[in-house]
C-alpha cells in the first residue's frame, strides 16, 4: 500500500471561528491505481490533497494520519517534507499560468528541480528537462525549453507542469482540476497523456475533480466527497452505474449527457452547505430526497458493503437504488 | 417559415490589434473574430453556440446586442438593420435584447441592493412607472426565478453563485425581452447548481416565448436546452443542425472531433468510444490558416483545403457543413 490516510481533519481558524474543511476522511491507495476525488466547491477535495502535501495555507491545520509508504507525512518536519515533495509525490495544480514563476525560463524552473531534489548537474538538470519534455509531446522542446510560461498556450503550460511534476519519477501524482482550465479538445490530449504517463512510469494518481465525465474515462477507484466527509468509495463501474448515497445519485442525474435525451435534469434542491456551520449529522441532509429523522442528529458511520465498497448513509442501499 | 426574428448575413466583426512597440503610423493588424456567420432565429426558439476558447462566440453574443460594432455583413432585428437604427430604434432594440454573463457575481455591482439591480432597467427603460408598481414587478420576477422576494435589500456577496445568476436572469428579464442572449451561463456553476440554471431557463423560456441564444463551451448543456446549434470554430461556422442531428450525424471532421472529446459520465461506455483526439491548439485569429481555418488540425484535411475557403453545403434540411469532405458518421455508437 502506497498511501493510507487516517480519519483526517482540515481546520482553518478565521475570524469568524474555525471552518472545518475536511472532517474525518480516511482511504487507502495502492501502488498504480487510479483514484479520482470528486465533489463540488467546498466539498474539501481540494483541502485534502494539500494537507497531504503539507501546502495549507496558514491558518489551516491538519490532524490524523497520513501514512506515505509507512511515514507519516504530518509528523515530518518542513526540510523533510519537501524531501518527499517533488521526489516522492508530484502535484500538478488547476491554473498552470499561476503555478508558473512569469519571470523565469521554463529551463530554469524545470532545472531547478533537479539540481535541488537530485543533485545534477545544471547541463544534466536541462538534458534531462528535455527529455521529459518530449515525453509530454511539447514539440521542438531543445529550443522551445529556452522560452518564458507566457509563451506557451494553456495547453502546453499544463503539458510543462506535469512534465515538471514527474521529473524526479514520483511514485503519486496528485492531480487538482488539470483539465478544468482547459478546452474539451485540450482536455482530451491532456488525459490522454495522464493515462500514458501511468502505463508507462506505473505512477499513481489521485485525479482530483468535479467532471463526472473525466472520471469515467480515467480512474479505476472514484471517491464522492460532500461537506468534507466521504459519502461513497468504491470501484469506479459500480459507483456510476449503482450508486448506493443519494448524492452520488443526484450527481449523476443533474448533469446533462450528450448521448441521451432527458427532458429535464434532475437538480439537486437547495445549495452547498456552508461549511463553518455543518449539522450535527450527515451533511447532505438538508438536499437529501430521502432525509430521515435520524440523518440530521446522527452522523451516518461510513460502512463497507459489496467486499470493496463503502457508503456513509442511513437509508438502507436498496431504497437509494430503486 | 415564419419571419425569424433574428437574422445575421455574413456578419463578420475585426478588432485592430497593435503590436507591441509598433510605431503610431503604422496599419494596425487585423483580428478576424467572426467571420461570415449567417443563420436565422425564428421567435420563441433557442439557438446553441458552440465552440473553443477564442472561437469568437462572445464577440458574436455582443455584436447582437450591440456593443461591437459589426465590420462587415448584416445584423436584422425584427426585419430592422442593427447598424442603420436611429438612436430611438436602438433604444428599443436594447429593450428588447438583453443578455446574461458567464460570471454571475462579477455581472453585478457589488454596492447596490438586489432589488436595486433588478429594478434598474425599468428605471432606465420605463421611467413612467410608479415606485409601487416597480417594486411589484421586482418582487414577482424575483418569485418567478427562484429567489425569495424578502430578500430585496441584500447585497449581492450575501448571496451564492446560483443565486447570482439567479438575479442576473430576473434583471435581465424584467423588461420583458424578446431575445435574451446567455454567454457561458452555467460554466462557472457547479454541477447540481447548474442543473437547476439550466432548467430554470428552458422553462422561462417557454414560458415567456423567448428567443435564445446559448452560448457555452459544453456541448452537453448546449445540446440539452438548444433546438438548434451552430458550432464555430475561429470565428467561423462549420456546422448548422438541429440539436439531435448535430449530435447523431455531425458531418464536419471539427464537430465529430468536439463530440468524440466530450467525456460522458458512464464508465463502461467511455472505454468502448472510439476517440479521434485533435492535435495541435487553436491557431492564432490574426493570422489564420489559408482556406479552411480547420486544416491545420484536421484528421482528413486534403492539400485543396488551404487553397479556398470551403463552400457551406446544404446536407439535408436546416443541415449546413463547411466541408467538402463531409460524412455523417455518429461518433457517439458504440460498436459491440
Amino acid at each position: 500500500m502506497l498511501l493510507d490516510i487516517d480519519n483526517l481533519r482540515v481546520t482553518f481558524s478565521t475570524a469568524d471561528g474555525d471552518v472545518n474543511a475536511v472532517n474525518g476522511v480516511s482511504f487507502q491507495l495502492d501502488q498504480r491505481e487510479t483514484l479520482a476525488i470528486v465533489g463540488e466547491s467546498g466539498s474539501g477535495k481540494s483541502q485534502t490533497a494539500f494537507a497531504l502535501m503539507g501546502l495549507l495555507a496558514r491558518n489551516g491545520r491538519a490532524t490524523g494520519q497520513v501514512r506515505f509508504d509507512g511515514t507519516d507525512l504530518l509528523s515530518l518536519t518542513p526540510a523533510k517534507m519537501n524531501k518527499v515533495r517533488s521526489n516522492q509525490i508530484g502535484m500538478i495544480f488547476q491554473d498552470p499560468m499561476t503555478s508558473l514563476n512569469p519571470y523565469i525560463r521554463i529551463s530554469e524552473q524545470m532545472a531547478e528541480v533537479l539540481t535541488l531534489h537530485k543533485g545534477m548537474s545544471k547541463k544534466d538538470a536541462i538534458a534531462e528537462s528535455i527529455r521529459m519534455l518530449d515525453a509530454v509531446k511539447i514539440p521542438d522542446a531543445r529550443n522551445r525549453i529556452r522560452s518564458f510560461p507566457h509563451e506557451f498556450s494553456g495547453g502546453m503550460r499544463q503539458r510543462i507542469m506535469i512534465a515538471m511534476s514527474l521529473l524526479c519519477r514520483p511514485r503519486l501524482l496528485i492531480a487538482d482540476e488539470p483539465t478544468t482550465a482547459l478546452d474539451v479538445t485540450v482536455q482530451a490530449q491532456i488525459m490522454q497523456l495522464l493515462a500514458d504517463i501511468r502505463d508507462d512510469f506505473g505512477t499513481a494518481i489521485i485525479l482530483i475533480t468535479h467532471d463526472l465525465g473525466v472520471v469515467a474515462g480515467f480512474c479505476d477507484r472514484t471517491l464522492v466527497l460532500y461537506g468534507g466527509q466521504i459519502m461513497e468509495d468504491g470501484p469506479t463501474d459500480p459507483v456510476f452505474a449503482d450508486p448506493s448515497h443519494p448524492y452520488t445519485k443526484g450527481l449523476l442525474r443533474a448533469v446533462p449527457r450528450l448521448d441521451r435525451d432527458d427532458d429535464e435534469l434532475l437538480t439537486i434542491a437547495g445549495e452547498p452547505p456552508d461549511m463553518s456551520r455543518l449539522p450535527q449529522g450527515c451533511p447532505f441532509t438538508a438536499r437529501c430526497a430521502y432525509v430521515q429523522n435520524t440523518c440530521a442528529h446522527i452522523p451516518p458511520e461510513l460502512a463497507t458493503f459489496d467486499g470493496n465498497r463503502r457508503r456513509a448513509c442511513h437509508v438502507p442501499k436498496s431504497e437509494v437504488s430503486a | 417559415m415564419t419571419e425569424p426574428i433574428l437574422s445575421l448575413r455574413d456578419l463578420s466583426v475585426t478588432f485592430d490589434v497593435r503590436p507591441r512597440g509598433a510605431w503610431p503610423w503604422t496599419a494596425p493588424l487585423k483580428l478576424q473574430a467572426v467571420s461570415q456567420m449567417t443563420f436565422d432565429l425564428a421567435p420563441g426558439e433557442c439557438l446553441g453556440v458552440v465552440g473553443e476558447s477564442g472561437s469568437g462566440k462572445s464577440t458574436l453574443a455582443r455584436a447582437i446586442v450591440g456593443t461591437v460594432p459589426s465590420s462587415d455583413g448584416q445584423i436584422n432585428f425584427e426585419g430592422a438593420d442593427l447598424a442603420a437604427m436611429t438612436p430611438r430604434q436602438r433604444r428599443v432594440h436594447r429593450r428588447d435584447v438583453q443578455m446574461i454573463f458567464q460570471d454571475p457575481l462579477a455581472a453585478l455591482n457589488p454596492r447596490m441592493t438586489v432589488g436595486d439591480i433588478i429594478a434598474e432597467p425599468l428605471v432606465t427603460h420605463e421611467p413612467g412607472l410608479s415606485r409601487a408598481d416597480r417594486k411589484s414587478r421586482v418582487q414577482d420576477m424575483m418569485k418567478r426565478v427562484g429567489l425569495l422576494p424578502n430578500l430585496v435589500n441584500r447585497y449581492p456577496h450575501e448571496f451564492s453563485g446560483g443565486q447570482c445568476q439567479r438575479i442576473g436572469i430576473a434583471r435581465a428579464l424584467i423588461l420583458k425581452p424578446k431575445l435574451l442572449i446567455c454567454d457561458e451561463p452555467v460554466s462557472a456553476l457547479d454541477v447540481s447548481v447548474q442543473a437547476q440554471v439550466v432548467n430554470l431557463l428552458r422553462e422561462l423560456q417557454r414560458d415567456m416565448g423567448l428567443s435564445m441564444i446559448f452560448i457555452a463551451h459544453d456541448l452537453s448543456v448546449v445540446k440539452h436546452i438548444s433546438d438548434r446549434i451552430v458550432v464555430m470554430y475561429l470565428g467561423r461556422q462549420m456546422e448548422t443542425a438541429d440539436a439531435q442531428t448535430i449530435t447523431t450525424r455531425p458531418e464536419h471532421p471539427y464537430t465529430q472531433a468536439l463530440i468524440s472529446s466530450v467525456p460522458i459520465p458512464d464508465p463502461v461506455l467511455e472505454r468502448k468510444r472510439p476517440r479521434t483526439t485533435l492535435h495541435g491548439e487553436l491557431p492564432s485569429p490574426i493570422s489564420p490558416p489559408s482556406g479552411c481555418v480547420f486544416r491545420t488540425r484536421c484528421p482528413k484535411a486534403q492539400a485543396t483545403c488551404a487553397q479556398a475557403l470551403p463552400p457551406m453545403l446544404e446536407v439535408g434540411p436546416g443541415h449546413r457543413v463547411a466541408c467538402p469532405y463531409h460524412q455523417a458518421e455518429n461518433v457517439l455508437a458504440v460498436s459491440a
